[in-house]
């Protein structure tokens, strides 16, 4: 079994994309579209990555990944960061936070299979 | 006896301002006054060098005299200057726009020759100050839309939904055209999705275009929204007969004054105000009292029981073609921005500069509740003298648990006749203030004016 992907994004028809190409890839991809609840699911079940859009409902990704940096079991986790805004501010704000990727939508999905792939360390 | 006193004086300013006109012979008199004390030349000696006494040439100087002739030749002659420097030159609201403009666009500017220029080139330099102003409103609206951009939710949402749906269909587009051997379910489960995401983005891309061409977003870019508003009560010389009356339909005479969107909605705040004071202080019968008690802010507050800041407001709105005196207001909240402002000559203020400190208008945020009574004299060479009452109020409902948030006013009553004994001296901007020992300075003073000073 490949290593376990968990993409967090409220967008159907994205998550369905992205979860499709990585799992030709050989990750095993694992889905969740809502904040409120995305730290239990993560703590429940740790992933090897985590993709995590910004905007989400319940709360921001922002939020969930100051709380994945703070936490024992998820602080080590990759993480990479999508988001529609593409503002300075919002990429310093998430690297800041602990982020390792921050990609802004539109983007490839050779650039989200490459950036997968780099922080997997395959 | 202090009450008694400013009593006197007041009456003898008022009987001098109920005179006042905006002219040339006011100015006239102030220009030359300027001028002889730019030379350092004594009273008594340009008046002897003219043929007069000292005492005519300082009624001439207060404009309480009219001067025309020889007289005039005489003394442009004894000042070194063209007579029509006198009696055209530029007026010190321009002078002041001017050295503004230049304080905030034109460092290079010649700020020391800005009245020749004003003079000799009067429709240049009102051009020089409309444009700096239209800067200065053009500059306001960028930033209004720069802060609309990044914080309107509405405006955020629909570019979120345009990118969610290109984002998407780019990536089961890709799908579709670059995976191989991908089975009919997984091609028919795409292409649904680029098709409901393609309809998802004409809906969202027609609603973010209406609401991009609003009517409400439609640049105003002459003026500010305060600016527009104050630009048409001008117009009617801040009287609004309308609102005097029972039942004004205020959105309709906000219109009929040509105000839009933000102007509009501003009107409407400044007009429930106005309304309230006439409420309180009916026109005809606060007039009278104003003129019985002097145009005293503060036993007219008592004699019709209500609050110091009502009775500034209301005195700047009585008619001066009644033979009222000219009175400015200025309004500011606490962060010390100005959010109304009646001019009068001499007070004037730019928006896009930041004000002096000194004015009794901000240092009333400190004291709130408690009124003020302050002269001021501002650094020209004329040493212009205002005559301040100012108070700051809590604005709003009183609430347990939120601080409540402070409202200057101050009423302005330009150039009194006789000196209340001290006197604050204020600027406008320290950029182009040239008062050398002011301890509130922020930053130095442009270039060019006598006696710059810096920090």
């Amino acid at each position: 079994m490949g290593k376990r992907v968990l993409l967090i994004e409220d967008e159907p028809n994205i998550l369905e994309a992205i979860s499709f190409i990585l799992s030709r890839d050989g990750w095993t991809v694992h889905t969740h579209e809502d904040g409120e609840t995305a730290m239990k699911k993560v703590e429940g079940f740790p992933p090897d990555m985590i993709i995590l859009d910004v905007m989400l409902p319940g709360r921001s990704g922002f939020d969930i990944l100051r709380d994945l940096r703070a936490s024992e079991i998820t602080k080590d986790i990759p993480v990479m960061m999508l988001t529609a805004r593409g503002q300075e501010k919002d990429r310093e704000l998430a690297l800041r936070l602990g982020a390792n990727h921050f990609m802004t939508k539109p983007f490839s999905n050779a650039e989200v299979r490459d950036h997968v792939k780099e922080l997997m360390g395959a | 006896m202090i009450v008694n006193q400013f009593s006197c004086r007041c009456r003898k300013r008022l009987k001098a301002l109920g005179e006042f006109t905006v002219s040339v012979k006011r100015l006239t008199g102030s220009r030359i006054r300027e001028k002889r004390l730019d030379q350092g030349l004594r009273q008594a000696a340009v008046a002897e060098a003219v043929g007069i006494s000292p005492s005519y040439l300082n009624l001439i100087e207060h404009n309480r005299r009219r001067i025309g002739g020889k007289l005039l030749s005489d003394l442009a002659r004894v000042l070194s200057v063209d007579p029509v420097m006198l009696t055209d030159g530029a007026d010190s609201d321009l002078l002041d726009q001017m050295r503004s403009a230049a304080a905030t666009l034109g460092p290079d500017a010649e700020i020391a020759r800005a009245e020749e220029f004003a003079a000799r080139y009067p429709g240049w330099s009102a051009l020089v100050v409309a444009q700096a102003r239209r800067i200065a409103a053009l500059h306001e609206h960028t930033l209004a839309l720069t802060d609309r951009m990044a914080h309107d939710p509405q405006l955020a949402n629909s570019l979120h939904e345009v990118i969610s749906a290109v984002t998407s269909i780019r990536s089961s587009a890709s799908i579709l055209v670059t995976q191989e051997q991908l089975d009919a379910d997984w091609q028919k489960r795409f292409h649904q999705n680029i098709h409901k995401d393609s309809l998802r983005l004409a809906d969202s891309s027609e609603a973010l275009i209406a609401y991009l061409e609003a009517p409400e977003t439609k640049l105003e870019v002459a003026q500010s929204p305060f600016e527009q508003m104050e630009a048409a009560l001008a117009l009617r010389d801040y009287q609004l007969e309308q609102l005097e009356g029972r039942d004004p339909d205020i959105a309709e005479l906000g219109q009929e004054m040509g105000l839009t969107g933000s102007s509009l909605r501003l009107f409407d705040a400044y007009a429930r105000q106005y309304q309230d004071d006439a409420i309180q202080l009916p026109l005809a019968e606060f007039s009278q009292a104003a003129r019985d008690l002097d145009y005293d802010p503060s036993q007219l507050a008592r004699q019709f029981r209500v609050d110091f800041a009502t009775v500034l407001r209301r005195l700047a709105s009585l008619p001066s073609h009644e033979g009222h005196p000219r009175m400015g207001l200025a309004v500011c909240d606490a962060s010390g921005a100005l959010t109304f402002l009646k001019p009068v000559p001499g007070f004037t203020y730019s928006r896009a500069t930041d004000a002096c400190p000194l004015w009794p208008i901000f240092s009333a945020l400190s004291r709130p509740t408690q009124p003020i009574r302050a002269e001021v004299t501002l650094p020209d060479a004329g040493q212009t003298r205002f005559m301040c009452y100012a108070m700051a109020m809590p604005k709003g409902e009183q609430q347990f648990d939120v601080i409540p948030v402070l409202q200057s006013t101050m009423l302005v009553i330009a150039d009194p006749a006789e000196s209340a004994g001290f006197s604050i001296p204020v600027g406008g901007s320290c950029r182009i203030c040239p008062r050398s020992d002011c301890a509130t300075r922020r930053e130095p003073a442009i270039i060019g004016l006598a006696g710059a000073a810096g920090l």
